[in-house]
C-alpha cells in the first residue's frame, strides 16, 4: 500500500531506519533530494533526506527529536504515513571531484549515503568522517565503510575513534596527516555543518551542506526556509538543501531554525510518548535540532 | 445617491446578519450568518429581471443570475442552486468570495439608481440551502468517452475544468501537491470568511461525479508533463498551479524570526490549523503588535486571523491610498469594524530586531500619488526624507507573488513570460500541444472567479480541441 512502513529498525537509541512504500518517488529521486512526511493528519508536515532507494520503496533515518519524529518513531511497520511528497529539493551536485570528503552527523549519516554511492560511482576518491556522541549512538558504519576509500569515527566521549567531531578530524587529516581534498560534503544538524564549514574554509576546500531549514510546503509557496547564503536570500526547499556552507549566515540559519522552540517543547510535553531522556538533552542544550 | 432623495421604488438591500466586530474578532466561526428563506425571497424580489441582464456579462463564468433568481422569488432554492450550478461548480464558495462588486453587482442596472441586487449574497444562500438540505442530485453524466484529462492543482480553476469535462465524458483525474484539495481555497482563505467544510463538500461532489484525487503529487518532480501523456496515457493536461512563489520586500530585517509572507502565515492557520495549536502541530507565532504590509485580500485575511490569534493590535501598512486597494470592499470593510489600524500611503523600508533575531521595530516611508500607472491606479511615489517608525512583534508581507517554476523548468516547450508566467491564447492554450493552463500561473495574482472563467475558458477549448483530433 502506498506510503506503507514496509521495515523499521531502531539503529541505535531514538535513531530509526524506515522504508516506506512509494514506488514513483523511488524511481525519480536523486542523491540530496528530501521528501516531507506528515504521520497523521494533524502532523506537521517535515522534511528528511531520502537516504537510499529501491525499485519500489524510499529509506528514511528519523531521529525523534520534536512532536513530529516522535510520532514517527511510534509507526510500526504495516502502518501507513498520512502523507508522503517527494522528490523534493535540487539533487546534490555529484561530479568527478577527485578525493571527496564526506562527514556526517546525527540523522545526517544516513543523508551521506546516498551521496557517497553517487560520488563514488561519479569516479570520486571517498573519504568519510562519522559523529556521535558515544560509539552506541554509532550507525550505518559498514555500510559507509564498503563504499568509502577510508572511514574515520570521531565520538565524543572518545568511546570509538577520535575523541571529538568531524571538524576536529578534518583539522587532524588535513594538518597532521597531510591529506588533500577537492571537495567536501557535509550533513549533521546546523552547528556540525557551521564547525565544519569553519574547518575547510581555511585549507580552501570547496564545501556543501544540507541545510535543514524549518519548512511547510517544501515547493517554494511560503518562503518559510529562506536562508541567507551568498547575502542573498534562497529557499532552501528549491535552491537547495545543498548550499556552499562557506557563504551560509550560520548565525541567521540557527536563528530561524529556534523560531518555534517554545511550541515545540510545549507540543512534544503532551505528547505521552514522549522520550524523557531526550528532553532532558534538549534542555540541556546538546543538540540544537 | 440616498433613497430618500430619488422617492424609492423598491424596498432596500437586504442586509446579511453577521456576528458583531468585537466578538468575531476573537473566535474563527464564519462572520456572515446567510440569509434566511424569508430574507432570500424579500432580496431576490428587487431584481427587476432585465430583458438584458448585464449582470450575467459581469460574471466570468456567466451564471444565470435572472433565471435563479427568479426561481427564488418563487421558494424554489434546490432549483435555483441547480441553475447555478448550470455554469458555476462552486456556487458556495464564489457568493462568500468573489468581488461581486465590480462584476455582477457592479454592472446591475437596479445599481444605477438604488443598491444592487445582492447577487453574491443570494449565491451563497441557494447553494448552502441545498448542502444542507443534503439534496446533491447529481447530474446525468454520459457514458466515458474514453479520453483521460490531467488536472494540476485542486484550486478553483482546476476544480471547474474537472467539472465541465467530467459532464462531457472525461476521465479526470485531479493532482494536487498538498495533502488537501482546494489549493487557495483550503490553504490561503481563512475558516472566518470560508469554512472548510464547504470547500470540503464542494470537493466531495466533484468526487461523486468520477473525479479522481492524486494527493501530495507535485508534478514536475514526481512526474514531468511528457510523462504524463507518455506513461500515464493522459490525452491532455490542464495547469492551474497557483502563482507559488511568495514576493518579498528585499529590505533589511526580512530575514528576522516573526517576519512571514502571507503564503506561509496562512498555510500554517488554515491548511495545517495551527491556530488550533497543539491540537494541530503546526505552530505559529502570535504577535502582540502585528504590521501587515500589502492592500489585498491576502492582506485582510491576513489582518483579520493575527487579529483572532491573541494579538493586542494589527497595523496595516500599505503604500497607496484607501481607493486604490485591490482588497473585496467587504473584506476592507470588515477588516477595519474589527480594528485593524490603516497606515495608507507608506511602505516599510526597514524591519529591526534584538539580539535573538526576534523582530521589535519596523521604518516605514510616507507615500504620495502620482499619475496613474499601467493598472490605471494612481502611482504611488516615496516621499523623500520623511520615515516614521512603531514597535512591532510580528510582520507579515501580502504584497502579492512571482510564478513558481516547478512545472515549466522540467517542461521547456512550454512558452513562459519575462516573470516566468505561462503564456496562453484566450483559450488557455500553451505553446504546448493538448497543454491548456490558466489562474494565476497565467496572470499572476488574481481572483478565484477569474481563475475558474479561465478554467472554463480551457475545458471548452480542450474539449474542442481533442474533438477535432478524433475527427483527423
Amino acid at each position: 500500500m502506498l506510503y506503507e512502513i514496509i521495515n523499521k529498525i531502531e539503529e541505535v537509541p531514538n535513531v530509526y531506519r524506515i522504508e516506506i512504500y512509494e514506488p514513483d518517488i523511488a524511481k525519480k529521486a536523486k542523491p540530496g533530494q528530501f521528501i516531507i512526511l506528515m504521520s497523521d493528519e494533524v502532523s506537521e508536515r517535515i522534511p528528511i533526506s531520502i537516504a537510499d532507494t529501491s525499485d519500489e520503496t524510499i529509506t528514511v533515518f528519523v531521529q525523534e527529536q520534536g512532536i513530529s519524529s516522535a510520532k514517527i518513531a511510534n509507526m510500526q511497520a504495516g502502518e501507513v504515513f498520512y502523507s508522503v511528497v517527494g522528490p523534493l529539493g535540487l539533487p546534490a551536485v555529484i561530479d568527478n571531484f577527485g578525493t571527496v570528503l564526506l562527514g556526517g552527523g546525527c540523522y545526517g549519516i544516513g543523508g551521506i549515503y546516498p551521496l557517497a554511492k553517487a560520488l563514488k560511482k561519479a569516479g570520486n576518491k571517498i573519504i568519510t568522517i562519522l559523529e556521535a556522541r558515544s560509539s552506541y549512538l554509532l550507525y550505518f558504519e559498514e555500510e559507509l565503510k564498503t563504499i568509502s576509500d577510508e572511514l574515520f569515527v570521531a565520538t565524543s566521549d572518545g568511546t570509538k575513534g577520535f575523541t571529538g567531531q568531524v571538524h576536529d578530524v578534518v583539522d587532524i587529516l588535513v594538518n597532521e596527516r597531510n591529506y588533500k581534498f577537492d571537495h567536501a560534503k557535509f550533513i549533521g544538524c546546523t552547528f556540525m555543518m557551521m564547525n565544519c564549514s569553519n574547518a575547510t574554509l581555511p585549507y580552501k576546500i570547496p564545501t556543501m551542506v544540507a541545510l535543514n531549514a524549518i519548512m511547510l510546503d517544501g515547493t517554494g509557496m511560503c518562503g518559510c526556509c529562506r536562508v541567507s547564503v551568498g547575502g542573498e536570500t534562497k529557499f532552501a526547499c528549491v535552491d537547495g538543501p545543498e548550499f556552499d556552507g562557506h557563504v551560509v549566515d550560520w548565525d541567521l540559519m540557527m536563528k530561524r531554525k529556534g523560531s518555534y522552540l517554545q511550541e515545540e517543547m510545549m507540543a512534544y510535553q503532551k505528547d505521552p510518548h514522549v522520550c524523557k531522556a531526550l528532553e532532558q538533552l534538549y534542555l540541556e542544550g546538546e543538540c540544537d535540532d | 445617491m440616498t433613497e430618500e432623495s430619488s422617492k424609492p421604488t423598491r424596498p432596500p438591500r437586504v442586509k446579511m446578519q453577521e456576528q458583531p466586530p468585537e466578538i468575531r474578532a476573537k473566535n474563527f466561526l464564519e462572520v456572515p450568518y446567510g440569509y434566511t428563506p424569508e430574507e432570500a425571497v424579500l432580496e431576490a424580489q428587487r431584481c427587476l429581471n432585465c430583458k438584458k441582464p448585464k449582470c450575467m456579462e459581469g460574471c466570468p463564468v456567466s451564471v444565470k443570475i435572472p433565471e435563479f433568481v427568479a426561481l427564488i422569488v418563487e421558494s424554489k432554492f434546490i432549483d435555483a442552486a441547480k441553475k447555478i450550478k448550470e455554469t458555476n461548480v462552486l456556487p458556495a464558495v464564489c457568493g462568500r468570495v468573489c468581488p461581486q462588486e465590480s462584476q455582477c453587482e457592479g454592472s446591475c442596472i437596479l445599481g444605477r439608481r438604488f443598491e444592487p441586487v445582492a447577487i453574491g449574497n443570494l449565491e451563497r444562500f441557494v447553494a448552502d440551502y441545498q448542502r444542507l438540505a443534503g439534496e446533491l442530485e447529481l447530474p446525468k453524466i454520459p457514458p466515458s468517452n474514453g479520453k483521460k484529462i490531467a488536472v494540476i492543482g485542486s484550486g478553483p480553476s482546476g476544480l471547474t475544468v474537472a467539472g465541465d469535462l467530467i459532464l462531457l465524458g472525461y476521465e479526470v483525474t485531479i493532482f494536487e501537491a498538498f495533502h488537501k484539495g482546494g489549493g487557495v481555497l483550503v490553504y490561503g482563505i481563512p475558516e472566518f470568511r470560508l469554512p472548510k467544510e464547504i470547500v470540503e463538500s464542494e470537493l466531495d461532489y466533484l468526487e461523486k461525479l468520477g473525479a479522481k484525487f492524486s494527493f501530495n503529487h507535485v508534478i514536475g518532480t514526481i512526474k514531468t508533463i511528457d510523462e504524463l501523456f507518455e506513461k500515464d496515457g493522459f490525452d491532455a493536461v490542464y495547469i492551474g498551479v497557483g502563482a507559488g512563489l511568495p514576493s518579498f520586500m528585499n529590505i533589511p530585517g526580512e530575514n528576522l524570526t516573526g517576519v512571514y509572507s502571507a503564503n506561509e502565515y496562512l498555510t500554517r492557520s488554515n491548511l495545517m490549523k495551527a491556530y488550533l495549536f497543539p491540537k494541530y502541530d503546526t505552530p505559529i507565532l502570535k504577535g502582540k503588535h502585528v504590521t501587515v504590509v500589502g492592500g489585498g485580500n491576502v492582506a485582510m485575511d491576513s489582518a483579520r486571523t493575527a487579529l483572532r490569534l491573541d494579538s493586542e493590535n494589527v497595523t496595516l501598512v500599505y503604500r497607496r491610498a484607501k481607493e486604490q486597494m485591490p482588497a473585496r470592499a467587504e473584506e476592507l470593510h470588515h477588516a477595519e469594524q474589527e480594528g485593524v489600524i490603516l497606515k495608507l500611503l507608506s511602505n516599510p523600508v526597514e524591519i529591526f530586531g534584538d539580539e535573538d533575531g526576534n523582530v521589535t521595530r519596523i521604518k516605514c516611508q510616507k507615500y504620495e500619488l502620482g499619475e496613474p500607472d499601467d493598472s490605471g491606479r494612481r502611482r504611488p511615489i516615496p516621499v523623500e526624507g520623511e520615515y516614521f517608525e512603531f514597535d512591532t512583534d510580528m510582520v507579515v508581507i501580502a504584497i502579492g507573488g512571482n510564478a513558481n517554476p516547478l512545472i515549466t523548468a522540467t517542461t521547456p516547450e512550454l512558452e513562459t513570460n519575462k516573470w516566468g508566467y505561462i503564456v496562453t491564447d484566450e483559450s488557455g492554450r500553451t505553446s504546448k500541444k493538448f497543454v491548456y493552463a490558466g489562474g494565476d500561473i497565467v496572470t499572476g495574482s488574481a481572483t478565484v472567479i477569474s481563475a475558474m472563467g479561465a478554467g472554463r475558458r480551457a475545458a471548452e477549448a480542450i474539449h474542442q480541441d481533442l474533438s477535432e483530433k478524433e475527427e483527423d
